[in-house]
């Protein structure tokens, strides 16, 4: 050890700090060696990523066959290869049915233009640093308006029956209604939940603990049968709009749980603030609460819209074709018989790359929003 | 305390130097409040002349802060009158809004918006109140910043300040209303010892602008040297008022002398 330099009382510099404590050397002691306990935890995370990397990769790509016609090929390959391996030709054959489902194969070039008009259509939404945004936005208000267009017909395209609308196309048709939906009525049930007036606080407290206190299948059921027998003789409306109805409502109940978390977080002291400077309910809400309660609430939202997300599945229970039911409705054919881990594995990596895309998302824009001191 | 005193001593602004209006500005008329059942402001009357400034002080839970609250609703009373330039406070929004216009607070936690910049916290109320053109608006409020002399933190968020920065941007952020009154509720009571001051001088340098000022707050120092009238408040009743060197002298009351004799001695 050096001897310890002495300096004048208010004369000492800022050092830079010891070798270990930056760089690779001191990330992996830090995080992998900081103690026993991480030690152990480290060997142990090694040795399971030991043995269940390689057998999955072998599985997943070495050993898969990605064409054939059918099984037995698939199997054929495998046993020329001596080694167990999935069989994506299976995939691959039916990956128009889990994208598309029925949509006639004509006209499936509307879908993936909806897709891309949906993908420019959230960009300006979400990234606040791109060009033209003014513009990008205004695009983003009609974008909902062409997809719907694009995706039913009418008004010069062939129309298509909500009822061909299956596999990935009805789970992001679903999912990104309800998501596009379920904010903003959720935020205004959050507002009317702590509103002065008693007639709206009873309405939004109602209503919230209605849909929260139902199970989400039994909405769809109402939604596919019950409605019916409450609705005047004669009127008959979309069994999808119905289905996209009821899943905006249930997610914007919890929504509006989630944004009320956010709007108690706030301290009284903002309110009074604005109010004190005359701002008036509405602008304070707008330019004082809400974007501060929003920004307090993302990990909930995002929350809430991955389970909602992940919810579409259950409109196989009424007969609406999701990948799920695709999957199922394949493995019903003889040629492909037993396959169900790769339909299944293929179904989870759809949702997994989308969930995790919000999820990655909304740490990105906690960050952005974040406006204090960083540690 | 004593060091901000000392400080606040050497500098010469009697308080009787400052020219004070015969118009009264704000006029509290046998005003009471309850929350719930208990009565917290009782029989409060207070007449305010423009350019005054008065300094309210007593033991916490006596209701100082609810009254000034009381002058721009941000707490409702429920008997007698409060009157701000000629429009009485009910529960009609225009007559609230008129006076909020008018009415400037400084809070004790600052309550700064700490999702805008400074600039834009300034420039908030200026916008989407009075109409004023953005430009014009960030004018005025690098105009107030310079004078709460910090317009090199106008593009900070307020989390990346210190609590005095903070409060003198809130200064400032009442200031770019233009307002006629400014409200301060116990401004430097959150504050570290070392930035009491710099928050201290920007209030007298207001005063000595003539600004009519009602302050609530623990600076004994302040109150002689900017105040020109004392209010004593115990259990929502006012006590006693007095100019500063009577009240601070000769209390008469005997509750004012226990105050004082607890807050000064140590």
């Amino acid at each position: 050890m050096s001897e310890q330099q002495s300096y004048e009382p208010g004369k000492h510099p800022d050092l830079p700090p010891p070798p270990n404590m930056v760089g690779a050397i001191g990330w992996i002691r830090e995080n992998l060696l900081g103690s026993t306990t991480n030690i152990v935890i480290t060997i142990v995370t090694i040795y399971l990523l030991y043995t269940i990397l390689p057998p999955m990769i072998n599985w997943l790509f070495i050993n898969a066959v990605f064409e054939g016609a059918s099984r037995d090929e698939c199997r054929a390959v495998m046993a020329e290869a001596g080694a167990q391996g999935a069989c994506w030709a299976f995939i691959g054959q039916r990956f128009q049915l889990f994208v598309y489902g029925f949509y006639p194969e004509p006209e499936r070039w509307r879908v993936n233009l909806s897709f891309i008009l949906m993908l420019a259509a959230l960009i300006p939404i979400l990234f606040d640093n791109v060009p033209y945004r003014k513009w990008g936005l205004r695009f983003s208000m009609i974008a909902p308006i062409v997809i719907c267009w694009l995706l039913i017909g009418g008004l010069g395209l062939v129309s298509v029956p909500t009822d061909k609308f299956g596999g990935f196309m009805l789970t992001l048709t679903i999912g990104v209604t309800g998501i596009v939906g379920s904010l903003p009525i959720g935020i205004v049930l959050a507002l009317g939940r702590q509103s002065h007036l008693p007639a709206v606080r009873l309405v939004c407290v109602a209503f919230i603990e209605f849909i929260r206190g139902v199970p989400l299948i039994t909405l769809l059921f109402v939604a596919s049968t019950m409605l019916n027998y409450f609705l005047p003789p004669g009127t008959s409306f979309d069994l999808l709009l119905r289905v996209l109805i009821m899943v905006t409502l249930f997610a914007s109940a919890y929504i509006a749980e989630v944004v009320r978390g956010g709007l108690q977080a706030l301290p009284k002291g903002q309110t009074e603030a604005a109010d004190a400077m005359g701002l008036k309910y509405w602008q304070s809400m707008r330019l004082i609460i809400l974007p501060q309660a929003l920004k307090i609430s993302i990990p909930g939202i995002v929350n809430t819209f991955i389970g909602l997300y992940k919810d579409t599945t259950l409109v196989i229970i009424i007969g609406l074709l999701d990948p799920l039911g695709v999957g199922r409705a394949s493995l019903a054919d003889t040629k492909w018989q037993g396959l169900s881990t790769e339909v299944y594995v293929f179904v989870a990596l759809f949702f997994f790359v989308s969930c995790i895309s919000m999820a990655r998302y909304s740490l990105y824009l906690e960050n952005k929003l974040h406006t204090g001191h960083k540690r | 305390m004593s060091t901000t005193e000392a400080d606040l001593n050497t500098q010469n602004s009697p308080a009787a130097d400052l020219k004070i209006s015969d118009e009264v500005t704000i006029q509290i008329k046998n005003m009471h409040k309850w929350y719930g059942s208990f009565h917290v402001l009782k029989n409060i009357n207070l007449e305010v002349n423009r350019g005054e400034r008065i300094v309210i002080c007593g033991p916490s839970g006596s209701g100082k802060s609810t009254m000034i609250r009381c002058i721009n609703r941000l707490e409702e009373h429920q008997q007698g009158h409060i009157i701000v330039d000629d429009v009485e406070l009910t529960n009609d929004l225009k007559n609230i809004d008129a006076i909020r216009r008018e009415v400037g607070m400084v809070f004790q936690h600052f309550n700064l918006f700490p999702h805008l910049t400074v600039l834009e916290n300034c420039t908030l109320a200026p916008i989407w109140v009075k109409q004023v053109p953005k430009k014009k608006a960030e004018e005025t409020a690098m105009k107030y910043l310079q004078r709460v002399k910090i317009p090199e933190q106008a593009g900070k968020y307020p989390g990346q300040l210190s609590g005095g920065q903070q409060q003198r941007v809130a200064i400032a952020r009442s200031l770019c209303m233009n307002p006629r009154i400014m409200l301060f509720d116990e401004p430097t009571s959150a504050l570290d010892p070392e930035m009491i001051k710099e928050v201290l001088d920007v209030m007298i340098e207001l005063a000595k602008e003539g600004m009519t000022m009602l302050c609530v707050t623990h600076e004994m120092g302040f109150a002689k040297t900017v105040a020109n009238r004392v209010i004593f408040m115990d259990g929502g009743e006012i006590i006693e008022e007095n100019e500063p060197h009577e009240f601070f002298d000769n209390p008469q009351h005997e509750r004012t002398q226990l105050f004082l004799s607890q807050i000064l001695e140590h």
